[in-house]
């Protein structure tokens, strides 16, 4: 087993009376990239902060590198966190934000602006040591913001929704940049967003966060393919859900039943939209059509469900009104237990 | 080179050593100095009969044996020890008096407690600071300011220091009005006080007789914010709503009654109307009128103020009409109104909340008042100057001073509150702020004329008195026409020669020039650190009490300075805290008083700047102090700057308060000026007064120069957040 990096033991954190985070409790193991995910506040940011020591714990253990900081302001605890804002000191020069925390942590000036040096080469930045904040691109800015996060070695590097300042059509690059880093320093890292295909892209593991309480901790394969609630099948990737029951078993919802392997009781089943394939000529209606350049997507009315349904484009292209016959595979469901 | 913070975990034991070399190794008491040894110590005074030490001295034992176990600070019984030795301290102080015990049963407790005892001195308030350094530290420990111990030893410490300076003083002289001359509690004295004839008489209204002193500070106070307010509307519609050029230089003259002294305005007007005054004499020789008395009284202290106030008046008006959206007036014009029934209709409701701030302002600056009473009164009272009679006076009745300052205390705070609950309002003024979608509208003609009306005689009055200010030092006898050029005068006030061993300086006015520069030189420092750090405890952290404590840093400002002044003469003149006659009093008077200022500052200024880039700060290993000093102060420099040349002209030039401290040996400016006023000597007072303005502007050159201005000044960057250029 590897060793853990953080953990965090049933932690509360309440703001007089609301509750940002609810008992919560996970660990995140050295060297790992892992994602709080879910809609907005729901918490991610309220976790990053207790990681960071920016927040303290109302009640539960915030442990890092296996000692307990509960208590511990941000100051004495060593962690790197890249803002949102990116927060760079607009009165120093990058050198100086970048060695502003060796020096505080009691570096010799010359010393620390060696370090900063090489980090700052490492991002790809060398050369620009000289400038203010001010004079730099967004993307250099950030850059900066993470090359002061790293240089003190961090025993984990915290991010909150970074790409969120970055051009639409850099995210992906830049993205791709922060995982690499992470993983040529082979930082445990810490990541926020609510971008679930961000969270798919960049995370070793996601935590699926909802109204303060963890939904379920996965890879992106297990979210994906095995959600543990309606709440993740729709928040990761589209889900098409069916409320119905299981009876001998049998799943039943409308006019559908399905053989599948499960406890009698109400449940939801999921489906996912490329899961299910339209034949031409049955009882089901195409109620609209979108082409999505890599696929088509239907909304296909059978009686009184409504079905997302997502078909290659090298699929019959169909119109709306179309009259379809839709073939599930009872395979493909999965059935979660109600929400409440 | 690591900096000292007190983030680390040794700093719970360097609050305990400090606590236990007060008690065991400086003199507890004032009067000796701080290396007189530990014979005047707390412990060798308790082995030597004072035994009222013992609860903290044995408590502190306790502290030190509970420290040896492992995170001592987070413990249940560091606390409850922490705070009895609070509880002992502050006992130990009050049980025993001047002359004796302040309980029958302490006195049979402790053989020496007849003896009494004498204030703190360097062991004492070092036991204070080291109980405060301790508690802050525990309460941090369990998680106060996010476990910080910065910013929790400066909340801790505030809250102390506010209630020592701000509130205690204000809660004895409350109890003051209570009790009689010996000290008994007397409700009928009391009551005797507050229903006297000459506080409420309304007599004046009806033609027999005088009126009370209340009736008249409010009647003054209604008058002279009236007037105030019209000639600052009036100034306000100039510079916004008509082409006028000289801008510029109105507001730099609306500067100038902030760093004229007190008492000259007094003293020009009485050069100009007094019974000899230029003015008088000549419209006497013109319409052969009698010479009268008529300026000493209301008439004069109103022109006095309404010069005083206008331009406070003047900037609230200002900004209320820059925040009117010229598009309504368009609107309505459009409509097909005429400019005047525009101004009628729309502009003026705009105005009335602004109105309203300005009037309540320069009342509550009415009551305030003490200077122009003080020399243009006659026969008129108002409350500052009677309760600096009661004290000062030939008759010292503190209970009568104290009860006449709770009057002026609550008129002021009802005032406060009325003012704060109209600036409160949310307004329709400010929808969209400045706006360049169109311009103002210009003020109807009928209107023109009036506010050119209003203004002009304001404009003559102003360089009338100014002239006199500016040249009556520097010639024989200004009243009588005299203008032969001399020195004299400020050759009494300001000799000096150089002989063998130095500089000699045989000037009347030196002594109180020099107390008062170093007063205002330690003040100004001082108010904006605690003024601006307070700002940054109030904006920036997180923590239980927080609105409680940014109201209680706001009433000391609401605070009168004549009560502030007599609370203090109640408070500070017996032990515990005796500093009755030091220069201390006056530097911890300025700095409680102006402290709100700084502190407005602050709040605005790092209301601008995002929070995060403290927080990175912290995450990368910065403790509060550090992060203040590296990263918070650099981009809040004009708030700096603000606080530091408004606290220090303020010491310059107060007077309310200070003239209850001043001592002969602590001697200022404006207490000095106040004497030869008081002594007819009129020449002198201007001469004084127009050095020490001279010198406040060149302190603030010289704090321009060391403050310096911020290298950047776009907003966005103090956002922190990324600026708007394309990306790569
Ligand atoms: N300082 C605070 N005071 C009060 N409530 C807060 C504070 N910070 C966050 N919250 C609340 O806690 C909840 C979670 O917030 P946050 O962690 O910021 O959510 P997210 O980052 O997931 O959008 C929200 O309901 C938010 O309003
Ligand atoms: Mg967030």
């Amino acid at each position: 087993m590897t060793e853990t990096a953080i953990e965090f033991v049933d932690v509360v954190k309440r703001y007089g009376s609301a509750t940002a985070v609810d008992r919560i409790s996970f660990a995140i193991a050295k060297g790992e990239l892992v994602t709080f995910l879910g809609p907005s506040g729901c918490g991610k940011t309220t976790s990053l902060r207790l990681i960071a020591g920016l927040e303290l714990p109302t009640d539960g253990q915030v442990r890092i590198a296996g000692r307990d900081v509960s208590r511990d302001p941000a100051s004495e605890r060593n962690v790197g966190m890249v803002f949102q804002s990116y927060a760079l000191f607009p009165h120093m020069t990058v050198l100086d934000n970048v060695s502003y925390g060796p020096t505080i942590r009691g570096v010799a000036k010359t010393e620390a602006r060696d370090r900063a040096r090489a980090i700052l080469d490492q991002v790809g930045l060398g050369g620009l040591e000289a400038r203010l904040p001010s004079e730099l691109s967004g993307g250099q800015q950030q850059r900066v913001a993470v090359a002061r996060a790293i240089v003190q070695q961090p025993d984990v590097l915290l991010f909150d929704e970074p790409l969120s300042n970055v051009d639409a059509k850099l995210r992906r690059k830049v993205r791709a940049e922060i995982r690499d880093l992470q993983q040529r320093f082979g930082l445990t890292a810490v990541y926020v967003t609510h971008d679930q295909e961000e969270a798919l892209a960049v995370s070793d593991r996601i935590v699926v966060m909802k109204m303060g309480q963890i939904a379920q901790i996965g890879t992106p394969a297990e979210l994906y393919e095995r959600p543990a609630s309606a709440f993740v099948a729709d928040f990761i990737g589209d889900a098409n859900l069916i409320e119905g029951r299981v009876q001998d078993g049998t799943f039943t919802a409308a006019h559908l039943a399905l053989p599948v392997t499960a406890e009698d009781g109400i449940v939801t089943a999921t489906i996912r939209p490329e899961r299910i394939r339209l034949a031409s000529g049955g009882a089901a209606t195409i109620r609209s059509a979108s082409y999505l350049g890599s696929r088509m997507e239907y909304v296909v009315q059978d009686e009184n469900l409504e079905f997302l349904v997502s078909r290659p484009i090298s699929d019959p292209r169909l119109a709306p009104g179309d009259k379809v016959d839709l073939q599930l595979d009872p395979s493909d469901l999965i059935l979660v237990r109600q929400d409440t | 080179m690591r900096s000292l913070s007190l983030t680390s975990e040794r700093a719970g034991h360097a609050w305990l050593v400090l606590l236990v070399l007060s008690l065991s190794a400086f003199p507890w008491y004032k009067d000796a100095s701080l290396i007189a040894g530990p014979g005047a110590s707390a412990l060798f005074e308790a082995l030597s009969g004072r035994g009222w030490f013992w609860p903290l001295i044995v408590t502190t034992a306790l502290l030190g044996a509970a420290s040896l176990t492992r995170s001592w600070q987070a413990s249940n019984l560091a606390l409850g020890l922490g705070l009895a030795a609070g509880v002992f301290y502050v006992w130990q102080g009050f049980a025993i008096g001047l002359r004796g015990p302040s309980a029958a049963w302490v006195g049979d407790l402790f053989a020496r407690a007849q003896d009494g005892q004498t204030g703190l001195g360097w062991g004492g308030f070092l036991a204070g600071i080291a109980l405060i350094g301790l508690l802050s530290d525990f309460v941090a420990a369990r998680g106060f300011c996010r476990g910080e111990r910065f910013p929790a030893f400066c909340i801790t410490a505030i809250v102390a220091l506010l209630t020592v300076f701000v509130f205690f003083p204000i809660l004895k002289l409350g109890l003051a009005a209570f009790v009689d001359t010996d000290g008994n509690l007397a409700l009928a004295t009391f009551w005797a006080r507050l229903s006297a004839p000459d506080l409420w008489g309304v007599g004046c209204f009806f033609g027999d007789g005088r009126c009370g002193v209340v009736v008249n500070t409010v009647v003054l106070g209604v008058l002279s914010a009236t007037f105030a307010t019209a000639l600052g509307l009036a100034l306000a519609l100039l510079v916004n709503r008509t082409d006028f050029r000289l801008k510029r230089a109105l507001r730099a003259v609306s500067i100038l009654p902030i760093i004229t002294p007190p008492f000259v305005v007094g003293v020009a007007i009485i050069l100009l109307f007094g019974r000899t005054g230029l003015v008088t004499g000549f419209v006497a020789d013109l319409m052969g009128v009698r010479p009268s008395r008529w300026i000493y009284g209301l008439p004069g202290i109103l022109i006095a103020q309404v010069l005083a106030f206008a331009p406070v008046t003047f900037l609230v008006l200002l900004s209320t009409l820059e925040a009117i959206n010229p598009t309504l007036e368009e609107a309505a014009r459009t409509l097909g109104a005429r400019s005047m029934k525009t101004f009628r209709t729309v502009t003026w409701p705009l105005l009335r909340p602004g109105l309203a701030a300005a009037f309540l302002l320069a009342f509550i600056e009415s009551l305030a008042d003490f200077g122009n009473p003080i020399v243009l009164g006659g026969g008129y009272e108002v409350l500052s100057v009677k309760i600096f009679f009661a004290v000062v006076g030939a008759r010292y009745d503190l209970g009568n001073a104290a009860t006449l300052a709770m009057i002026l205390l609550a008129l002021t705070l009802i005032a406060f509150w009325l003012q704060t609950r109209w600036i409160g309002r949310k307004s329709y003024v400010t929808v969209t702020g400045k706006s360049d979608a169109g311009l103002a509208a210009p003020l109807p003609p009928a209107l023109k004329v009036a506010v050119i009306a209003v203004i002009i005689p304001w404009v003559i009055f102003t360089l009338a008195v100014y002239i006199i200010i500016a040249t009556g030092g520097f010639v024989t006898d200004i009243g009588r026409w005299d203008l032969t050029p001399t020195f004299s005068h400020l050759e009494t006030a300001f000799r000096f020669e150089f002989v063998e061993n130095g500089l000699q300086l045989y000037g009347s006015a030196w002594d109180s020039m020099i107390t008062t520069l170093w007063v205002a030189g330690l003040a100004a420092p001082l108010t904006t650190l605690i003024g601006i750090l307070t700002a940054w405890l109030v904006s920036r952290q997180d923590f239980a009490g927080r609105r409680a404590f940014e109201f209680g840093t706001m009433l000391s400002f609401a605070i009168p300075g004549t009560v502030v002044g007599v609370s203090y003469v109640a408070a500070f003149n017996i032990p515990p805290v005796d500093i009755t006659g030091t220069a201390a009093i006056l530097i911890i008077c300025f700095v409680f008083r102006n402290m709100p200022v700084g502190m407005r500052a602050g709040i605005a200024a790092l209301a601008q700047i995002d929070k995060s880039m403290e927080e990175a700060s912290q995450t990368m290993g910065a403790g509060g102090a550090t992060t203040l000093r590296r990263v918070v102060l650099p981009l809040i420099r004009p708030a700096v700057f603000t606080a530091l040349v408004y606290s220090f002209v303020t010491a310059m030039t107060a007077v309310s308060a200070v003239i209850f401290l001043v001592s002969a040996r602590h001697n200022m400016a404006t207490a000095y000026i106040m004497g030869r006023v008081e002594a007819g000597e009129y020449a002198l007072a201007i001469a004084y007064s127009a050095v020490l303005m001279i010198v406040m502007i060149l302190c603030v050159v010289i704090i321009q120069v060391i403050v310096g201005t911020r290298k950047l000044g776009r907003r966005q960057e103090l956002q922190g957040r990324p600026a708007q250029q394309p990306a790569e």
